[in-house]
């Protein structure tokens, strides 16, 4: 009784938030006639999803697109548009921004902080009809697309030309190359070849008031003024819609390697993490990082082990390392030196390990790693943390934040199931996960802001790689000073003085 | 007082590289095979085949007195043997042939057969039942025919009786299970629900390193590979006709009349 009254006042705080950016300009909920409109501005029938008339779809064909991945959101959007073109996007903002109805762009929808669903009843625009790949350019590797082209469907465009995307997430079968910019997506990848700020080499945008911005430069090197297209980096939906992306794709690394060490001990994560940087170097593509619960959790949902449970006791945590270069001899003897170091150091550093033998082995370990974000979804409710601290901090911020949910009886009361680390050591990057048997008020206040404290405390980032979206908007202060803060809402109203964009997301 | 074992067994599993199951298969310019310049590993049931052998010695102790493998194949084919050595196998044989010579399943047989008889002792051979390469699947059943030996094929269950004389061996047939007994030495040929491979762990895989793999020729066995067959033309299947999308049931309807499928 008393955690539904206290849901109950919740879900009244959070309307009454809703509506205070809701009530600061005039919005217009969209209507039939609107529906109307956009049935005739748009070339395809199936482009508008509506519970409205003329469309009269049913409110289940809305559900995918008003609930987010973690189930944790939910929007009341009564409409859906998917445009074709960059045309059609342009004539639907530019409908919006002189009816001032609020939008929010919508990619596949995986990300993990509320910023893809609508808060009311925002008209969501889905990317995912703009699908066509432009170009690709075999010789540089420069590739083309609409932002709507999943991120997997890529890589599989490009693989023939012996080439990959210079990211990779476990997302990758429903984030589109669009979501990813908008988002500034990290991944598993990151440490070899950089962020989407280094690899973007151009994007097409609609403003919010319907203006096509073309920056969709296939060039390397431009240096003519201000680099415009970075402020759409990880903008969130915030300041217009990215509707096409070029990106600098790396040729296929001919040999490919991973391990996975179990290590006794937290503390012999940075011995390990320096030994292997020393010996592989240049072949080094990517250093994960996941806690033995983490672990358990990617065994009980379904991943076959790689070690028997007797040779991993007392493993308090996992790293998995892969290397991509160019020879697969010069590859092995590199991780052969580095493998003798570890086995022979006469502090164990580790307890045991194994190194694929093939490639499916290959992707049965990752697939380890990668599974873990939904590993985590199939075991409970999570609250997601995505946060930068010093590597050396990675254990005892888990340890902090379960200690915490201890001492507030969360675990005693069953309210919390497990809280568990993973993440890529190589970028400092640590996924926080309290997993909780359902979303409920008392956890999220004693989690927050304590995490975002304990991240403060780090001089870390309260979120690396995922953004900020709505779950994090009261929280920015804590990795963004007010001169920074200021400075972003200039750039939000400079582009969006109406506030049609993404409304209530990053900025409070 | 423990009755000392009156012998022990003495397992050969021979295993072979083959193109990755994960990797896109794509047939070569000229059609006359596939393309090889692609990542290699061992063949799916040859590693159920080493996984079966350990599990027996994990299971029967000193009662298994060797674990042999054997590959007939080109110098890279040693990677494949310190896999299997790595996961727990003794000692490795290594045919070396040339790259561009691809040994029949008779040839093989006959191989294996000039081995077992080389070595002399041979209790078991445990092989896969088939390599996804060619999909023969008859190399298991000539080498029995060539040594007159009993053959259990496609294997999901092995029990090696008490006197270590005869196994018990669960076969996957049509619509059910056959359970069979015969003697030993015999040929077990693995099913893919016998066991599940494990992951050779790096203490392991660095031992594997130093275990010996002792390098024979054809010539040495006397054995001639040269290839029986001719392998005339290698296609790829005809490409699937994508589908269309249409935007509504009308005219998804006046498609189906124009394709004379439903009537007007
Ligand atoms: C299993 C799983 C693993 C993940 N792993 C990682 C990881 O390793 N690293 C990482 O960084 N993230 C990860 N994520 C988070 C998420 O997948 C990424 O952030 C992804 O880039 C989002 O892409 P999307 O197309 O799904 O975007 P959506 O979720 O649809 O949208 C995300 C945000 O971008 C905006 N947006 C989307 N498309 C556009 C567009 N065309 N123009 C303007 N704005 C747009 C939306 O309004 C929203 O604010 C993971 C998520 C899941 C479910
Ligand atoms: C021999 C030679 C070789 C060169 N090779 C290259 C090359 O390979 N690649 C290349 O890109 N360029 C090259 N350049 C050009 C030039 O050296 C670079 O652009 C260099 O980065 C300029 O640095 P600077 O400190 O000399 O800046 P300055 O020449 O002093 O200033 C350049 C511009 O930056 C502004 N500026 C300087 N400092 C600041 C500051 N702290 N804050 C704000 N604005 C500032 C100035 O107002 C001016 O507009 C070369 C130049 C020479 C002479």
């Amino acid at each position: 009784m008393l955690t539904i009254l206290r849901q109950n006042i919740w879900r009244v705080a959070k309307r009454d938030f809703s509506r205070a950016w809701a009530h600061t300009s005039s919005v217009h909920s969209v209507n039939e006639q609107d529906v109307e409109h956009f049935t005739k501005i748009l070339s395809s029938p199936s482009s508008v999803i509506s519970t409205l008339s003329p469309s009269f779809s049913s409110s289940s064909d809305l559900e995918n697109f008003n609930a987010d991945w973690m189930g944790k959101y939910k929007g009341h959007a009564t409409t859906v548009l998917k445009p074709r073109t960059t045309e059609e996007v342009s004539k639907i903002l530019k409908y919006c921004w002189e009816r001032q109805i609020h939008v929010v762009p919508q990619g596949g929808n995986t990300g993990l902080v509320g910023g893809s669903v609508p808060i009311q009843d925002e008209l969501v625009i889905s990317l995912s009809n703009l699908s066509k790949v432009r170009s690709f350019d075999p010789v540089s590797g420069i590739l083309v697309a609409d932002a709507g082209c999943v991120l997997e469907s890529l890589s599989e465009h490009i693989a023939p030309h012996g080439f990959i995307m210079p990211l990779d997430l476990g997302a990758k079968g429903s984030c589109q190359i669009g979501g990813n910019v908008a988002t500034n997506a990290g991944g598993l990848r990151l440490l070899r070849y950089g962020s989407l700020h280094g690899t973007v080499l151009g994007l097409e945008v609609v403003l919010p008031d319907g203006t096509v911005l073309d920056q969709l430069s296939t060039m390397r090197k431009d240096n003519t003024g201000y680099d415009l297209k970075q402020l759409f980096i990880g903008s969130e939906g915030t300041i217009g819609i990215i509707t096409g992306v070029s990106i600098l794709t790396p040729p296929a690394p001919k040999s490919t390697n991973n391990v996975v060490l179990a290590l006794p001990s937290f503390s012999n994560v940075i011995p390990v993490f320096k030994a292997t940087r020393q010996h592989l170097s240049e072949v080094l593509s990517a250093f994960e990082y996941f806690d033995r619960t983490a672990y358990d959790l990617a065994l009980k949902h379904g991943h076959a082990a790689p070690f028997p449970a007797e040779e991993v006791e007392g493993a308090e945590c996992y790293v998995l390392l892969e290397t991509s270069g160019g020879k697969k001899e010069h590859d092995d003897e590199k991780i052969n030196t580095l493998l003798e170091t570890i086995l022979s150091d006469e502090d164990s550093l580790i307890l045991t390990g194994t190194l694929s033998q093939s490639p499916s082995q290959f992707a049965s370990l990752w697939a380890i790693r990668e599974g873990l974000t939904e590993a985590v979804s199939k075991e409970g409710k999570a609250y997601k943390y995505d946060i930068s601290v010093p590597v050396s901090s990675f254990a005892e911020v888990v340890g902090t934040v379960r200690a915490r949910c201890e001492e507030k009886g969360l675990i005693s009361r069953g309210l919390v199931k497990h809280v568990i680390g993973y993440g890529h050591v190589g970028d400092g990057n640590l996924h926080l996960n309290v997993i909780a048997t359902e979303y409920n008020d008392e956890v999220a206040q004693t989690l927050e802001p304590f995490v975002y404290e304990v991240v403060a405390s780090h001089r870390g980032s309260i979120s690396a790689e995922h953004g900020i979206g709505v779950m994090k908007t009261h929280a920015l202060k804590y990795s963004k000073d007010a001169i920074s803060r200021q400075w972003m809402r200039k750039i939000k109203d400079l582009f969006d003085s109406k506030g049609i964009m993404n409304p209530g997301k990053v900025l409070e | 007082m423990r009755p000392s074992p009156i012998s022990q067994l003495r397992l050969l599993v021979p295993i072979k590289r083959c193109i990755d199951y994960a990797v896109k298969i794509r047939v070569n310019g000229s059609q006359t095979g596939v393309d090889t310049n692609v990542k290699h590993s061992m063949n799916p049931f040859d590693e159920i085949a080493v996984e079966e052998a350990i599990r027996l010695r994990e299971r029967l102790k000193d009662q298994v007195k060797s674990i042999k493998v054997v590959t007939i194949g080109p110098a890279k084919a040693v990677e494949t043997l310190r896999t299997a050595l790595a996961m727990g196998a003794d000692s490795a044989i290594h045919v070396e042939v040339p790259e561009t010579l691809v040994p029949e399943p008779i040839g093989v047989a006959k191989t294996l057969r000039a081995i077992i008889e080389q070595e002399g002792g041979v209790d078991m051979v445990i092989m896969g039942k088939q390599a996804i390469d060619d999909d023969a699947g008859q190399t298991g059943q000539m080498l029995a025919g060539l040594l007159s030996w009993p053959q259990a094929t496609f294997a999901s269950k092995i029990d090696v009786q008490a006197d270590l004389k005869s196994i018990e061996v669960t076969r996957e047939i049509d619509g059910g299970l056959e359970n069979m007994k015969c003697r030993l030495p015999a040929i077990i040929t693995t099913d893919l629900r016998l066991n599940e491979p494990r992951y050779a762990s790096l203490p392991n895989i660095m031992k594997a390193k130093k275990k010996p793999i002792q390098k024979l020729t054809p010539a040495d066995l006397k054995i001639d590979l040269a290839p029986r067959l001719e392998t005339l033309k290698v296609t790829e299947p005809p490409k699937r006709q994508g589908g269309g999308r249409v935007d509504n049931v009308v005219e998804l309807i006046e498609k189906l009349r124009v394709a004379g499928i439903v009537a007007s």
